[in-house]
């Protein structure tokens, strides 16, 4: 164990001696999808509740499609699937994009989550009391600034503890990222269990890396909602 | 010289009519009080002034001025968004249930619309708000609580400090004090008799017969979507003349 520990720290957490591996590839995966994520899954569930269907359907045919296929597929299509395909590769850009698997699995990773995100925000929108929503209109505020002002920044609040459920999903998805080559905290213990047969420890690393993610999440989420959630009154 | 005058106003919902024809012409300062009871269509009038509900037929004027409308499947609506807007900011509303936002604080639901949609400075918002805080009676450390925190009435209060704070031409009520515990109405009825005395132009539906007898210039009576009687309130409430008036008011006064 001990040996272990001194010849692995390093990649678990940080490097191993060519690329970024282990815990702060790991971090790096999670935030880069849910950052993608997030900024996409803001006008995509706006028009999830728009009441003209040719701007909803597309949208709800997103996420149905991600939402009803496992992420390991939509990965496996993201990094072997669509390069396979010779008009990607004869198209430079595209070329460059799918050639990296960074690339690849940051986008079946981002994708994913942004069509459950769309759905939770989606669902804040609808659930917004619809007396707020008639005071807005009654006070003047149109178009973008409803949303801007009255809208999202309640729906986004009321999201929050449906949200950080999400982004702990999306940790633990992360896993998935060995299968694109990516050098993640299980891509380690996966190094270590062959070449040391430690199996139980090397697994039990980094399921204990893990669960202090998931605890450091799961407090700043707390912090988070003790600051956008007040609003909701003292019975709260 | 009238401030506001809406013609012969209809309003159905597919073949039910629910206005057929309702009029109204409010003065500079006066006070029209909406009476009738429930169903008769007083509220949806209200929401029609200023279009948050779909009037199907009618002409409406501010200051004299013709509002320009146009006519589609849905109804009638005005004209463009703009003067919708303009017409919506110089009518402010103080809803039943108060609808204030209540992610934001006192102080952001007061000054939210005078900034975002008059455009007016962050520093005389607050201003205003902390006036009109001051003059529907709340303190000002209200200013950064949540709605949540306070009292149905303190809520109501809020909701008219927010409708102040547009300085508008004529403040719409729908039942202001429907949704209180009853010893909460009293402190907000104080609040609109003392805006009445000011001299503000205001049109409200209430169920409070005694509070329209004493702040009201002219109460409308409505049934069944029309006009039934109206005038002054000693004219309508003291001395009414139709057997619907005159039953609606013994079940009301009892």
């Amino acid at each position: 164990m001990i040996e272990l520990l001194q010849e692995y720290w390093q990649p678990f957490l940080y490097h191993d001696g060519r690329h970024i591996t282990g815990l702060t590839m790991t971090l790096w995966l999670l935030s880069a999808s849910i950052f993608f994520g997030f900024i996409m899954s803001i006008p995509l569930s706006i028009a999830r509740v728009s009441s003209t269907a040719w701007v909803r359907w597309p949208v709800q045919f997103y996420t149905y499609l991600f939402r009803g296929t496992p992420l390991y597929i939509q990965l496996l299509i993201c990094y072997t699937g669509i390069y396979s395909i010779a008009a990607v590769r004869e198209q430079p850009v595209l070329d460059a994009f799918f050639r990296d698997a960074m690339n690849c699995t940051i986008l079946a990773f981002a994708l994913n989550t942004c069509a459950y995100t769309t759905e939770i925000f989606a669902g804040a929108i609808r659930n917004m009391h619809h007396g707020e929503v008639e005071a807005a209109k009654a006070y003047g505020l149109r178009g973008w600034k409803l949303y801007a002002y009255v809208i999202m920044p309640s729906a986004l609040r009321r999201s929050l503890p449906y949200y950080s459920n999400e982004v702990i999903l999306m940790l633990h998805s992360t896993t998935l990222a060995f299968t694109a080559t990516v050098p993640d905290i299980l891509k380690i213990a996966r190094d270590a269990n062959s070449a040391t047969f430690l199996t139980f420890q090397s697994f039990g690393i980094a399921a204990a890396m893990y669960l202090a993610i998931t605890f450091a999440l799961v407090g700043l989420f707390r912090l988070a909602e003790r600051r956008w959630l007040a609003f909701l009154g003292p019975a709260h | 010289m009238y401030k506001l005058t809406v013609d012969n106003l209809h309003k159905n919902y597919g073949s039910h009519e629910v206005l057929k024809g309702v009029s109204l012409n409010a003065k500079p300062g006066d006070v029209i009080s909406l009476i009738g009871a429930s169903g008769s269509g007083k509220s949806t009038f209200l929401r029609c002034i200023n279009f948050l509900e779909t009037p199907n037929e009618g002409a409406m004027s501010l200051d004299n001025q013709p509002i320009r409308m146009v006519h589609d499947r849905h109804g009638m609506h005005v004209a463009d968004a703009a003067e919708l807007q303009r017409l919506r900011t110089r009518l402010a509303m103080v809803f039943q249930h108060f609808n204030l936002w209540s992610h934001m604080t006192v102080l952001d639901n007061i000054t939210l619309a005078p900034r975002r949609v008059l455009g007016v400075s962050k520093k005389e918002a607050e201003q205003r708000a902390r006036l009109y805080l001051d003059k529907v009676g709340l303190p000002s450390r209200v200013a950064d609580q949540y709605p949540a925190f306070l009292s149905g009435g303190q809520q109501q209060r809020v909701a008219i400090a927010r409708a102040l704070s547009m300085e508008p031409d004529i403040m719409l009520f729908d039942e202001p004090t429907s949704a209180l515990d009853p010893e909460l109405v009293g402190e907000v009825l104080k609040v609109i008799q003392g805006l009445a005395e000011e001299g503000r132009t205001m049109i409200m539906v209430t169920h409070e017969m005694g509070f329209a007898r004493k702040v009201s210039s002219q109460v409308l009576f409505l049934h069944q979507g029309r006009v039934e009687e109206q005038g002054t309130p000693e004219a309508v409430l003291g001395n009414p003349q139709s057997e619907r008036l005159q039953q609606f008011l013994s079940g009301s006064l009892k």
